[in-house]
């Protein structure tokens, strides 16, 4: 198996880790390619090929599956990947004007990362707080509630700053 | 002589909303305060799962008094602990206070977001930690899984939980016992129980509360559920978007492993069953039991025919029982208490008690669990507190993508799963998005179109491509560009993409076009014959425009304008160039002098 040579093969090594804890159990390839996309950040697709030889599953399966899911991303997310919700509630009180206005603001398209690699944009399904509406999530843990357009320059600038 | 000291207790709900309001820093100060003042022996701090009025948050609750403190600060935190905890006086300015500003300190009791509300299957929310099975245990938990292991046989637990009339909360209302009934009838040498985790519909997030806050009652009744049916492996399908309700539930089977509760011979008979968890990876179709299983298998997640049901042939062609998270919620109750208890509660056909998520437009926006048959009327304006900033109602959304819009004419109906269905929208699985004058209801449409095309697995030509060739059409309406000729077609497709889908996902989706098309067809006409938006919500419909007589030319909206549309000089009157504007409203947002409106067309 080639491996480029800036993708890390200590990563590789906590997936051999994983993969190795749970291959007994059937129909595991989901949770593994939720392991792998924790590693590296996303699915490239020589990471798809590793994990389909170590399953013992067919590439085009992998493929499959991967495509299927929308949590699953192929391409490199940016540093601080900024969800927003737009389900009924959110979009309701606006959610759809905080998206627009996240991507101007960044000038990128939905999902790409902005140039300097540290943010990404992603709408995303109902994140079950609407009773902040409109929430945007910033990473795994950060909520911001009750959202406006005007807010979004400042959130912006908080993480750019650090 | 001796001093009694009376331990007091600070719970904390530490619910999805809290938390993104700031409940970590509440907690850490209360925690470094009551230290300080060396209190920290005899008063508790305790997080807890959702309390439910989530507009108020971050919430606490403090005992013996049982005082309620709401939209808490680190400040507010010290001071609760310096006056009331150190002092015993309440502090007033951190109490719920009602509408006419009077207080009201005793949320339970006092409030009326509470005292409608009978909670069975949210009943340990915002009451026990959900991280500690000792306290789930002292609120009678595991105690019904002991009762139906010693005292009765699994078809004497199907005749309790048939005879409850529990039916399935997260949409389509099938009866529970019968659903055990008849997976326990199919003779096999491995059956599975699944709980069905995978609240997707936007909206609704009772589901996510229950994980977090009350995991063990979904063990509980899981395992109640396996002794009936006979399964001893089960499998939890929880979204990856709930990290929070993975983690409790990762502690909570661990805790229930180490008690005895999941594993091997459990309470010494010889009824062994086990649970895992698995995550989902982001697809709404996979709430559907055929397409869930098949995720689960590690596949795409793609519906197949029934019959065969799952209760027949399901996970690795097992018999397999698929619950919602809120139906196994009530099991142990049904089985504490009694059948007859639960069917004393609600209506005739839809028995005990429903959670419903209040959200959109609506003052107390949260967590409800209400008697069924409550009218939609009560559940608005008594319990939510009605909509803000004076706006008429318009709609009540229900059912998420699969159901409909309930028109305020019909704010009498009684909220059970007939009387829903009768007016052209479904139960589901309990989100209510409250939608006001300043919504559209051609655009709601949309929105819930917008939202299957994504999420269509692309199995069925007519869930696939019908409805992208829908929202083509509601698009070519929103923008001014629709004739009536669209409208029918709509109506046309509408009715063969329900006809002729695989799955509910695809049967249901027309719902929100047609629920809309049977309220609020004048709405559809004017975007048709007027080319206008009377809600003002379709973008290519209206303009923003400025008041010259109320503009003093503050230069507030020209600063603020992404796309530079707005000039004029400072002090004079501004105005809007409709040519750059993008129709983003923070212009309208900004000003104080109520000199920005929408028109139409």
């Amino acid at each position: 198996m080639k491996t480029s040579a800036d993708l890390d093969s200590s990563l590789y090594q906590r997936l051999d880790d994983y993969i190795e804890s749970v291959k007994e159990k059937p129909g595991i390839l989901i949770n593994v390619l939720h392991k792998a996309q924790e590693i590296f950040g996303y699915l490239p697709d020589e990471v798809l090929e590793y994990v389909a030889e170590k399953l013992d599953v067919p590439v085009s399966k992998v493929f499959g599956v991967v495509t299927f899911y929308n949590f699953f991303s192929r391409k490199p997310k940016g540093k601080y990947q900024i969800k927003i919700c737009l389900g009924t509630a959110c979009y309701v009180k606006g959610g759809d004007k905080v998206f627009e206005r996240f991507l101007e603001e960044l000038e990128v398209e939905p999902e790409e990362p902005t140039k300097d690699g540290l943010f990404s944009v992603h709408p995303v399904r109902c994140l079950g707080a609407c009773s902040m509406a409109p929430v945007v999530l910033v990473g795994e843990k950060d909520f911001y509630g009750r959202l406006t357009p005007n807010d979004v320059p400042s959130l912006i600038k908080k993480y750019r700053e650090g | 002589m001796s001093v009694a000291v009376v331990a007091s207790t600070v719970l904390i709900c530490a619910g999805g909303a809290c938390i993104s309001a700031g409940e970590k820093s509440v907690k850490q100060v209360f925690e470094e305060k009551l230290r300080e003042f060396a209190l920290d022996s005899v008063v508790q701090v305790v997080e807890t799962g959702c309390m439910g009025a989530c507009n108020l948050g971050p919430l606490a609750v403090i005992y013996p008094e049982g005082i309620f403190y709401q939209k808490l600060t680190p400040q507010a935190a010290e001071e609760i602990v310096v006056e009331h905890l150190l002092k015993g006086r309440p502090v007033e300015k951190y109490l719920y206070k009602g509408p006419a500003g009077e207080i009201k300190a005793k949320s339970q009791e006092e409030l009326p977001f509470f005292k409608r509300q009978v909670k069975i299957a949210t009943r340990n929310l915002g009451v026990i930690d959900p991280t500690d099975i000792d306290e789930y245990i002292g609120r009678d938990g595991y105690f019904a899984l002991m009762k139906v292991l010693k005292e009765m046989t699994p078809e004497e637990v199907i005749a309790e939980i048939k005879s409850s009339g529990l039916r399935g909360r997260g949409g389509a209302g099938f009866p529970t016992g019968l659903k055990w009934e008849l997976c326990r009838k199919n003779e096999a040498d491995q059956k599975f129980i699944i709980c069905n985790a995978d609240e997707g519909d936007p909206g609704a997030f009772m589901d996510r509360s229950i994980l977090e806050g009350d995991p063990h009652s979904v063990l509980e009744g899981m395992a109640i559920g396996a002794y009936a049916i006979g399964a001893s492996r089960g499998f939890i399908y929880v979204r990856a978007e709930y990290p929070l309700a993975i983690e409790r539930l990762n502690i909570a089977i661990e805790q229930a492993r180490e008690y005895g509760f999941l594993g091997e011979n459990i309470l010494g008979t010889d009824f062994s069953f086990d649970i895992e968890i698995r995550i989902g990876a982001g697809a709404f179709v996979c709430g559907e039991e055929t397409a869930l299983m098949a995720s689960i298998e590690g596949e795409r997640g793609q519906p197949r025919v029934k019959p065969p049901y799952p209760v027949q042939s399901g996970l690795w062609g097992k018999p397999t029982v698929i619950n919602n998270v809120e139906t196994l919620a009530n099991v142990p109750p049904i089985i504490l208490k009694g059948a007859q208890w639960f069917a004393s509660i609600g209506t005739e056909t839809s028995k005990g008690t429903k959670v419903f998520a209040l959200a959109g437009k609506i003052r107390n926006t949260g967590l409800v669990e209400v008697p069924m048959g409550i009218t939609l009327r009560e559940l608005i304006y008594e319990i939510g507190g009605g909509i803000p900033s004076g706006k008429k109602l318009k709609a009540v959304q229900t059912g998420g993508p699969s159901g409909g819009c309930i028109p305020a004419e019909h704010l009498d109906v009684r909220v059970d799963y007939e009387s829903l269905k009768e007016l052209g929208t479904i139960m589901g699985s309990g989100g209510m998005v409250v939608m006001d004058e300043d919504d559209c209801m051609v655009d709601v449409a949309k929105f819930f179109l917008g939202f299957t095309v994504e999420e269509s697995c692309g199995k069925c030509t007519p869930c696939r491509e019908g409805t992208k060739v829908m929202l083509d059409l509601l698009e070519k309406i929103t923008s001014g560009e629709g004739t009536h000729e669209d409208l029918e077609k709509l109506k046309e497709l509408a009715q063969f993409i329900s006809e002729a889908s695989l799955c509910g996902l695809g049967q249901t989706a027309p719902n929100p076009v047609l629920s809309t098309m049977r309220y609020f067809w004048d709405e559809y006409i004017a975007h048709v014959e007027e080319k206008r938006c009377p809600a003002k919500r379709c973008k290519a419909l209206i303009r923003y425009v400025i008041d010259p007589q109320k503009c003093v030319g503050c230069t507030a909206c020209a600063r603020v304008c992404p796309v530079a549309a707005i000039t004029g000089e400072i002090r004079k009157p501004h105005e809007i160039d409709p040519e750059i504007c993008t129709r983003c409203g923070s212009c309208m947002e900004v000003c104080r002098f109520d000199a920005i409106s929408k028109v139409s067309p």
